[in-house]
């Protein structure tokens, strides 16, 4: 179901890449500093739960968090030293609300955990496919292009699968480290790719990568013609064409349906990170401790590429970078499109795939003016959307409306945004009229739930009433047969009310 | 309002006032022509219409309470403004230009509620208000008289003429070529036979002919649009779809009636055809948000166009056209939407086994 040729996505803008200052910076490891904030919710789900304890020695791959129950993922130590507390610590995300948190303070030693899994050294294609996913999910790998969520959960999801997709589209401006993971690690990626294939018994496998990366395209056609890999497939460089909706139909042709996941017409999209990480808990038996991150944005002096042990916290990878050249007007985790506001204290988590520090001529922030209908959005909005109806309703507080409107559909890219000459807060509309809406949700089930409630305590209440008339009418009857026997005892007769009010207190 | 800054942290450099800004100056050349070809009184009137609805904006941004500064500085009143006087007779009086620029930002948007707002086009409205309540002021056209030539009034004549009416009419009145067209066809003529004297091809062209202070240079015109749709100020659906209408159902009659139906050449390059294609259809907020949309918003405009002035009375035929076309805007925008992603074009979800959309 892979197309020969690539279909063009419809919408989307070309973005200023911004790339040129790090696409040529190799990936250079960074080495843990004085502290790694280890967040236990660096994925979609539930966090993990802590596996040490404050004061404990841990060694680099220890696992220190289990997942929870349900939708979550493993968490490991990124290097060997101490843990020097678990409490809530800031994460690379902009409500500013804290996440539990590991401490680690380093010991300078890279000592790694006896216990490691074996490396798995049989070709792809003979290996359990359960193990594999067994292997991703103890690695404590998540999907690496930013959501973040638990890969072994899209390994093993049981649905059945045709196509696998590699992503390699890497469309925010200034993002450049999965880049140069395609250039340096193709043999990893390929050999990832197939190892996930296998787990899913996917027939056909294909790598989207933009046509503006021209030697990761190279190598990564190099490493499929020395493995006999997947297909290398270069798609247009269009923002979004990296989400995964766009490149399943740049390359198959098919929509996912409204409302169902791309399991459900048989497909499934990793990023070519997450690939690599599985290449190496399979072939090498390592949890996913480090990623790939790109340090930019033009108040940053050197802007780079690092493979960074997860935790450290961004402050230490702007210095890493030679520090700021001037104040930036705001610093992100990830890309300038859908990236967020992030505190300089929070560690890198498993899915922030840059720090990118801006300055205010490169944000071009303008003044917000009214929409004038020019349709600019319409034509930008890769969901075929009209983001101006949307927001225009949402702005008037018309929730329901805005849902009409296509609310839900959207992918929050910020293509309409992007082009809006009226500056609009498109996205910042579309994010508060979900929380309304959710809100909205929530409050509506509360009041069910009240409602069911107070159902159920009236029921209770007229058992309660049924119960005691029984009673009453039960001790009648006695008193009637022992006034008919001529019997003298009522204590028994005054005892039960008591009871009884005893038990309806209750 | 939520407080977080969400993305995108990054725009586009186009933004409106710019936009607003791109237009003025694609209108600049077209205008300077007709300036030159009329002389200072059309210039007089140019300026007396600007100052006026910048003035006028400002008022109605502080009637209703918003920043003046910003409002005005958007320059989309001054868009209007200046389109509607490229639109007026270049001898007009002063008080033309002081009650179009009035009524453009009042009527034309300010009682809409502001920029973004309005459902007609600004200019447009003003213009055909203007048409009705001044009937002779506004179909009194001279016959070029360029700068510097002999029978060019001097700058000193000119505020005479501006201000005090002090044009001598029957010395400097012209036909333009539609209204020779229409009277030929009245009075029975064939079209072919009466155009020659007055219209020829390379001058309508350049626009050297009697009419609006700046409709007339076909050539400034389109050059000025091609721009606009080179920066993306404007949807190239909309010009290049109104064109080609409108040339394909003037050479369809023309082809089976040379007689009563004037050719394409006569429709594009005379009359405000290409100043409305390119500047007036344009404008963003009173056309429809999709390609579909504004292509049938386009056909509309010339449809009507070419049946005004093939059967109407009047001789504003694109003002008629692009204000009843504004007034379908809405629904057009209602009716025709792009299919959403993954879904049909009912809006109901894809199923998940049928092989694509
Ligand atoms: S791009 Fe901005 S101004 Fe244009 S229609 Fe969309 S929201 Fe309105
Ligand atoms: S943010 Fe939503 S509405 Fe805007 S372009 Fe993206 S998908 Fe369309």
């Amino acid at each position: 179901m892979l197309l020969s040729k690539p279909k063009i996505i419809r919408g989307g803008v070309r973005t200023e890449s911004r790339k040129q200052s790090t696409a040529e910076a190799p990936l250079e490891p960074l080495r843990a500093g004085q502290r790694l904030y280890v967040s236990l919710a660096q994925h979609i789900g539930a966090p993990a739960l802590p596996a040490v304890a404050p004061g404990q020695d841990v060694a680099k791959g220890q696992c220190i968090g289990t997942p929870e129950a349900g939708l979550s993922a493993a968490v490991h130590a990124p290097t060997s030293g101490r843990v020097v507390a678990i409490d809530r610590h800031p994460a690379p995300h902009p409500s500013g609300l804290t996440v539990p948190t590991v401490i680690i303070e380093p010991d300078g030693e890279e000592r790694w955990a006896p216990q490691l899994p074996d490396p798995m050294t049989a070709p792809a294609g003979q290996l359990d496919p359960t193990a594999i996913a067994t292997r991703v999910a103890e690695a404590g790998i998540v999907g690496m292009g930013g959501a973040a969520f638990p890969a072994a959960v899209k390994l093993g999801a049981g649905q059945p699968v045709a196509t696998l997709i590699l992503n390699g589209g890497e469309c925010e401006p200034y993002l450049t480290c999965d880049d140069r993971l395609m250039r340096e690690r193709a043999a990893g990626i390929i050999d990832g790719a197939q190892l996930m294939a296998r787990a899913l018994g996917a027939e056909r496998t294909a790598i989207g990568v933009e046509d503006n990366k021209p030697e990761a395209i190279h190598a990564l056609r190099r490493a499929t013609d020395a493995l006999g890999g997947p297909d290398v497939v270069p798609v247009p460089s269009l923002w979004p064409q990296g989400s995964e909706k766009h490149l399943i139909y740049t390359l198959t042709g098919r929509e996912v349906p409204a409302g169902a996941r791309a399991a459900d017409i048989g497909v499934v999209v990793h990023n070519v990170g997450t690939a690599y990480a599985v290449h190496r808990a399979a072939r090498h038996g390592r949890p996913l401790i480090s990623r790939p991150i790109t340090v930019g944005g033009g108040a940053v002096a050197e802007p780079t590429n690092f493979e960074v042990p997860l935790g450290l916290p961004l402050q230490a990878l702007l210095e890493a970078a030679g520090g700021l050249r001037e104040d930036p007007a705001r610093v992100l985790a990830g890309g300038p499109m859908m990236g967020q506001v992030a505190p300089l204290e929070a560690g890198v988590a498993k899915g922030t795939n840059g720090v990118i520090a801006l300055t205010a001529a490169e944000i071009r922030e303008a003044e917000g003016r009214p929409c004038i209908r020019c349709g600019r959005c319409v034509d930008a909005c890769p969901m075929g959307l009209m983001p101006f109806e949307i927001a225009n309703r949402a702005a008037a507080g018309d929730v329901d409306g805005a849902a009409a409107s296509g609310l839900m559909d959207c992918l929050t890219c910020g293509s309409c945004a992007y082009v809006c000459p009226s500056a609009r807060p498109l996205v910042q509309l579309f994010h508060h009229a979900r929380g309304q809406r959710a809100e909205q949700a929530a409050a509506k089930e509360r009041s069910e739930l009240q409602r069911r409630m107070a159902e159920q305590r009236a029921e209770r209440q007229r058992r309660e009433q049924e119960r005691k008339k029984a009673a009453a009418a039960a001790r009648r009857r006695q008193r009637a047969q022992q006034k008919a026997a001529g019997g003298d005892s009522e204590s028994p007769a005054q005892e039960q009310p008591q009871n009884e009010e005893k038990e309806t207190q209750t | 309002m939520s407080e977080l800054v969400a993305g995108p942290h990054t725009r586009a450099p186009l933004s409106l006032p710019t936009l607003m800004r791109q237009v003025l100056l694609a209108a600049a050349p077209a205008t300077a022509f007709g300036v030159w070809l009329y002389g200072w009184p059309a210039l007089n009137l140019l300026l007396i219409t600007l100052v006026t609805v910048v003035a006028a904006e400002a008022a109605c941004l502080r009637a209703a309470g918003r920043p003046v500064r910003s409002g005005v500085g958007d320059s989309s009143a001054l868009v209007a403004g200046w389109i509607l006087a490229m639109s007026l007779p270049p001898w007009a009086p002063w008080w033309i230009g002081v009650i179009g620029g009035l009524l453009a930002v009042i009527l034309g948007k300010g009682v809409f509620g502001g920029t973004g707002q309005n459902l007609f086009n600004p200019a447009m409205v003003a213009r055909v208000a203007l048409l009705i309540a001044f009937p002779v002021e506004m179909t009194r056209w001279v016959e070029p008289a360029p700068l510097g030539s002999a029978t060019a009034p001097g700058f000193l004549e000119s505020l005479g003429i501006t201000f005090a009416g002090a044009a001598d009419w029957d010395a400097v009145t012209g036909a333009t070529t539609l209204d020779t067209a229409r009277t030929a066809v009245t009075e029975g003529q064939s079209i072919e036979t009466a155009l020659p004297e007055a219209y020829q091809p390379a001058l309508a062209l350049l626009g050297y002919a009697p009419g609006s202070l700046a409709e007339g240079s076909a050539l400034l015109l389109a050059l000025g649009g091609l721009y606009l749709i080179y920066r993306r100020v404007i949807a190239w659906e909309i010009p290049v779809v109104m064109l080609a209408t409108l040339a394909l159902l003037a050479s369809a009659f023309h082809l089976i009636d040379p007689d009563r139906y004037a050719d394409a050449g006569v429709h594009i390059l005379a009359g405000s055809t290409l100043l409305a294609a390119f500047f007036i259809a344009t404008d963003p907020t009173t056309s429809p948000a999709t390609t579909l949309g504004r292509a049938v918003f386009a056909a509309g405009c010339a449809l009507i166009v070419w049946v005004v002035r093939t059967y109407g009375g009047y001789p504003e035929a694109t003002a008629f056209a692009v204000l009843l076309m504004n007034a379908f805007t809405p629904l057009i925008d209602h009716w025709i939407r792009p299919r959403v992603y993954g879904r049909t074009r009912l809006g109901a979800p894809l199923s998940t086994d049928r092989e694509g959309p």
